[in-house]
C-alpha cells in the first residue's frame, strides 16, 4: 500500500527532526486510509520520555499514547503511525524498532546526518509481524 | 457500563471495533470479556501465564492499573479504561550497541 504524506505533515517532522538533534525525535501520524493509499495528514511531535541515551533510542509515555487514541477517537481520524528521527544513522529501521514494533501503525523514520534531513523512509510489520516491509512514500 | 478503548494497531484482532463496553466490576473482568469476544486479541494482551504482557499498559481514565490495584481495579459505570502498547525504539540495535562498546573496550586494552 502507498504511503502518501502530505506537506504540512512532512515539514513538522522534518522541522522536529531538526530541532531535537542530535536526539532521537518522536511524535503520531494521523490521517485516513483506503484501500488505495494510507494518507498521512497531520504529524503532532510529543516528547522523548526515554532515559538515558535519548541519542540512540525513543520511548512515547502511555500517557502520551492514551491521549493520542483518545485524540483521533474524539476527531474521527485515524492514528496511522509514529515517526521518529534517526541523528547520524540511516533511515533503516533497526532490530530494536522491530522488537517494539507494532501491527498495523507506519513507521517513520527520519535521517538527519548533521542537522540536516537525509533521508526518510516508512517501515510497516508484515502480516506475520515478524519482519518490516519498506513502504512506497508518496508526497502530494 | 465502562468503556475500554482498543488500540489502534490491535483492532484488526477487533472486527475493526475501536471501544468496547463492558459491565465487568474489575479489570480482569473485563479484559476476559473483551477476549471472549475477539479471541484473537488474546496473544497481543496476554502472556503465557495468561497475565498482561508487560508491554502492554492499562490506564483507568489517567491512572495507570500498576499504581492503583493492578487487574483488581475496580471499574464504575462511567470509567475509560485504555489498553496501551509500549511505543519504542531507535537507531541501534543493543547487540549492536554491545558489538561496537566490545571493540572499543578491546582497542583501549590493546593500547
Amino acid at each position: 500500500m502507498k504511503l502518501i504524506i502530505q506537506p504540512s505533515a512532512e515539514e513538522t517532522m522534518k522541522q522536529h527532526a531538526i530541532k531535537d538533534f542530535p536526539d532521537e525525535c518522536c511524535g503520531f501520524l494521523y490521517g485516513k486510509e483506503s484501500d488505495e493509499a494510507r494518507i498521512i495528514e497531520t504529524a503532532v511531535p510529543v516528547e522523548n520520555k526515554k532515559e538515558g541515551d535519548k541519542k540512540r533510542r525513543f520511548e512515547i509515555s502511555g500517557i502520551d499514547y492514551m491521549r493520542a487514541e483518545q485524540h483521533a477517537l474524539k476527531n474521527k481520524i485515524d492514528l496511522l503511525g509514529v515517526y521518529h528521527s534517526h541523528p547520524q544513522h540511516p533511515a533503516i529501521a533497526s532490530e530494536h524498532d522491530l522488537k517494539q514494533a507494532m501491527p498495523f501503525f507506519s513507521y517513520v523514520i527520519l535521517s538527519v546526518m548533521d542537522k540536516k534531513i537525509d533521508d526518510i523512509k516508512s517501515w510497516k510489520l508484515n502480516e506475520e509481524n515478524t519482519e518490516f516491509i519498506e513502504e512506497t512514500i508518496i508526497y502530494h | 457500563m465502562a468503556q475500554l478503548i482498543i488500540p489502534t494497531p490491535l483492532r484488526k484482532y477487533s472486527n475493526e471495533a475501536s471501544t468496547f463496553n463492558t459491565e465487568a466490576f474489575t479489570i480482569e473482568q473485563a479484559i476476559e470479556e473483551l477476549i471472549t469476544e475477539y479471541p484473537d486479541i488474546k496473544p497481543h494482551l496476554m502472556d503465557a501465564n495468561d497475565k498482561i504482557r508487560g508491554y502492554i499498559k492499562i490506564f483507568v481514565g489517567e491512572d495507570d492499573i500498576r499504581a492503583l490495584d493492578g487487574d483488581q481495579t475496580e471499574l464504575k459505570a462511567d470509567s475509560v479504561v485504555s489498553i496501551v502498547p509500549a511505543i519504542a525504539g531507535g537507531s541501534v540495535s543493543i547487540p549492536t550497541w554491545i558489538g561496537e562498546r566490545s571493540r572499543y573496550i578491546s582497542v583501549v586494552a590493546n593500547n
